[in-house]
């Protein structure tokens, strides 16, 4: 991500935060608005960053993946089913992260090795996340009137947690934490290890990797299936950071707007992860707009993030260039 | 180049893949639906079980005149929307957002309906028309996006679906809701007497004629105009496309457009034949159905029509399966998934049934691609390797 990108998003999510201070009712301070809107800007962020990354490691092998929204629903629903039946959280999410990656290998066995077109096997990954869980929910979930294991509970950094206004973003709760740390190592992967010039190669120019003695196939699965996983964490922040319970559908859309910052941020972990910190400020307004007391309709505010993924994909900050083999089946020859 | 017309042989070879992937994820619902039912003794019971299941979804579905009106209602919006996503398809563009589409179509279709004060001979044909415009120019935005900006119509056309549920969700609860003191949900008042349409038999209204006329105008305009023909050179190959002169920033506008337009006229008759009005929330679920009828109907007219009916026939009959075994309704959107995943990777089908490679199909721009996908979609590999 350029610098002058990266300024222009940090200038957005402070027009937001200027936003919301400008129009909230003079009853909630200002100190209020700013810490409620950055803690939850980072909190939201966690998700879109999540899937940002995960669509990172799919996409740089040169595989699309439109199935971070299915991805993430499905083990949502693992994670919370395995979390409500062992008691432990800490098995919720590793459950999570099987089923993501488990969902992945189901994509890169239909774009990979089936050659499915990667938007159909999208497609099908999320209908399929939507129906199975749907159905999963109200057999097993409601019948069996299971309850969750409860949620992460915060972590705190002690003293700084305790400053006003930004003391907020310093209790934030665990997935949140270890999503800050995978935006630090998957750049270390990407691109200083040999694997991340191989994931990198085989997206790039598969017919030269596979020159070099690289197996396209092999490197495409893997980072797919490691996508996959973290988009399995990004699916326990659902059930076990979010809320304690499984909804229907409750990813609502997130997986595509992780997929926008992905493509914004120019598939980079950095820039997918500023990126989402600004799709999350946007969503921030919507859902404090009441507790401000900004008096515009909530479904007008709610437009917002979804305007906002529009505009920034239509380029209204100019393009940035996808790996240059996304999309391609790799045939040997 | 290719004969003029495709054989009868192969068109049952096309419909081949289809009819065993339904079959093979109804077999495979059968084993869910065992596993989801009661415990049983034995094998004969647990198939007596799956059996029932099966029989009372039949039942539902067309087990009475009541259940085919249902059916046949229930499969108009699918096909329209199903339309729309297949035309978008021969344009190379994958449109996802049917469903904001027919939310916008109904919602202004509904305004049309009670806001406007017309003659009733022209006041139908204006809701119908309004539906078509907002539809299709919530479509055609994503189109245009997307031929001038390259923003990537999937994400695009379900960002406008989002916006376009939190715009319905604003108009029902503010200026377009039902002020009478009796309404205590967010919708629109009835629409006028006059914008409704007719029965075609008592409590079947004539969209369903709608429906086959639509249908012949898309085949015809798709593989009959020059129009047609630009779109599906787009869609098979937009480099070719543009080397050869077609504007390809304005067919893909107007693919988009036109899908829109389809599933538009998809809420519109709902608002017009069905509820007479717009209800928040009504919409939901069609834009994936939408994408499964046209991926099952391989985009073609008469596929997306066979396929629409059939996935209504499942919607309808459902309620029967879960009332008759307990078992949630919500099965029907798995066995749908298992069909998708088995048409979209037909290779699984061929292997399980120890079916031949597919035949050699012509290129998807030429007139014999009709049986298949255009290159960018599905079965382009299947194609491609057996020549």
């Amino acid at each position: 991500m350029t610098r002058g990108r990266f300024l222009f998003v940090l200038g957005c999510i402070a027009g937001l935060v200027g936003i919301a201070e400008a129009l909230r009712s003079p009853d909630v301070p200002a100190a209020v608005v700013a810490a409620s809107m950055l803690a939850t800007t980072l909190r939201f962020a966690t998700p879109l960053t999540l899937g940002a990354l995960a669509g990172l490691f799919c996409e740089r092998s040169g595989v699309a993946n439109i199935a971070i929204e299915g991805m993430m629903l499905a083990a949502a629903f693992g994670a919370f089913i395995v979390g409500a039946l062992t008691k432990s959280l800490a098995a919720g999410i590793v459950a999570g992260m099987v089923v993501g990656a488990l969902m992945a290998l189901l994509h890169a066995w239909l774009s990979v090795t089936l050659r499915v077109d990667q938007i159909v096997s999208g497609t099908v990954i999320n209908i399929m996340a939507a129906g199975v869980t749907g159905f999963l929910s109200t057999e097993v979930v409601r019948r069996q009137a299971i309850s969750g294991a409860g949620l992460l509970p915060a972590w705190r950094v002690p003293g700084l947690s305790e400053v006003p206004v930004i003391g907020p973003l310093f209790q934030q709760q665990p997935i949140a934490w270890v999503t800050l740390a995978l935006v630090v190592v998957a750049h270390l992967v990407l691109f200083r290890t040999a694997w991340g010039l191989r994931v990198r190669a085989v997206g790039e120019l598969p017919r030269a990797a596979h020159a070099a003695g690289v197996s396209v196939a092999r490197t495409r699965y893997a980072a797919v299936m490691v996508g996959g996983a973290i988009a399995g964490i990004g699916g326990g922040y659902f059930t076990l950071e979010a809320v304690p319970v499984f909804e229907p559908m409750m990813t609502n859309g997130r997986g595509f707007i992780a997929l926008a910052a992905l493509i914004f941020g120019g598939w980079t972990p950095a820039g997918a992860w500023v990126a989402s910190l600004l799709f999350a400020a946007a969503n921030a307004l919507h859902i404090n707009a009441q507790q401000f007391g900004i008096p515009v309709p909530a479904q007008v505010v709610g437009m917002f993030p979804y305007v906002l993924t529009i505009v920034i994909l239509a380029g209204a900050i100019g393009r940035v260039t996808p790996p240059a083999a996304i999309g391609q089946p790799y045939v040997r020859d | 180049m290719a004969p003029a017309r495709p054989g009868i042989a192969l068109r049952l070879d096309a419909a081949l893949v289809p009819v065993l992937a339904i079959a093979t994820a109804l077999v495979a619902g059968g084993a869910i639906l065992w596993a989801a039912g009661p415990q049983l003794e034995g094998p004969w019971l647990g198939l007596q079980f799956v059996a029932v299941a099966y029989l009372s979804l039949l039942e539902g579905a067309v087990g009475s005149r009541d259940a085919v009106i249902d059916t046949v209602l229930r499969a108009v919006p699918y096909a329209f929307s199903g339309l729309a996503v297949m035309l978008a398809f021969r344009g190379g563009l994958f449109n996802i957002g049917a469903e904001g589409q027919l939310t916008i179509g109904a919602l202004f279709a509904a305004w049309a309906g009670f806001g406007l004060d017309l003659p009733a001979v022209i006041h139908l044909p204006v809701v119908l028309a309004t539906g078509c415009l907002a539809g299709a120019v919530w479509g055609g935005v994503a189109g245009l996006l997307k031929a001038r900006t390259g923003a990537h119509e999937v994400i695009t056309t379900i960002m406008l679906n989002y916006i376009a549920s939190q715009l319905a969700a604003y108009l029902l609860n503010g200026p377009l809701r039902d002020r009478s003191p009796l309404n205590v949900i967010a919708q629109t008042p009835k629409i006028a007497e006059g914008a409704r349409l007719p029965d075609l038999v008592p409590g079947m209204h004539a969209g369903v004629l709608l429906v086959v006329a639509v249908a012949v105008v898309t085949w015809f305009v798709v593989w009959r105009t020059t129009t047609g023909f630009e779109l599906r050179m787009v869609g098979a190959n937009p480099d070719g496309a543009a080397y050869a002169g077609v504007g390809v920033v304005r067919r893909m506008t107007w693919a988009l457009g036109a899908s829109g337009l389809l599933a538009g006229l998809a809420g519109a008759v709902q608002v017009a034949g069905v509820n007479y009005r717009s209800t928040l929330g009504f919409n939901v679920g069609y834009g994936f159905d939408s994408i499964a009828i046209a991926l099952l109907g391989r985009n073609t007219v008469s596929g997306v029509l066979l396929s629409s009916v059939l996935f209504a026939a499942l919607r309808t009959g459902a309620t029967k399966l879960q009332f008759r075994t307990q078992v949630s309704a919500d099965i029907i959107s798995v066995i749908q998934a298992l069909v998708l995943l088995l048409v979209a990777a037909e290779q699984i089908v061929r292997w399980l049934y120890r079916l031949q490679a597919a035949r050699a199909v012509a290129p998807a721009g030429d007139d014999e691609g009709r049986e298949v996908a255009p290159v960018t979609i599905g079965s382009a590999e299947t194609a491609r390797t057996s020549k």
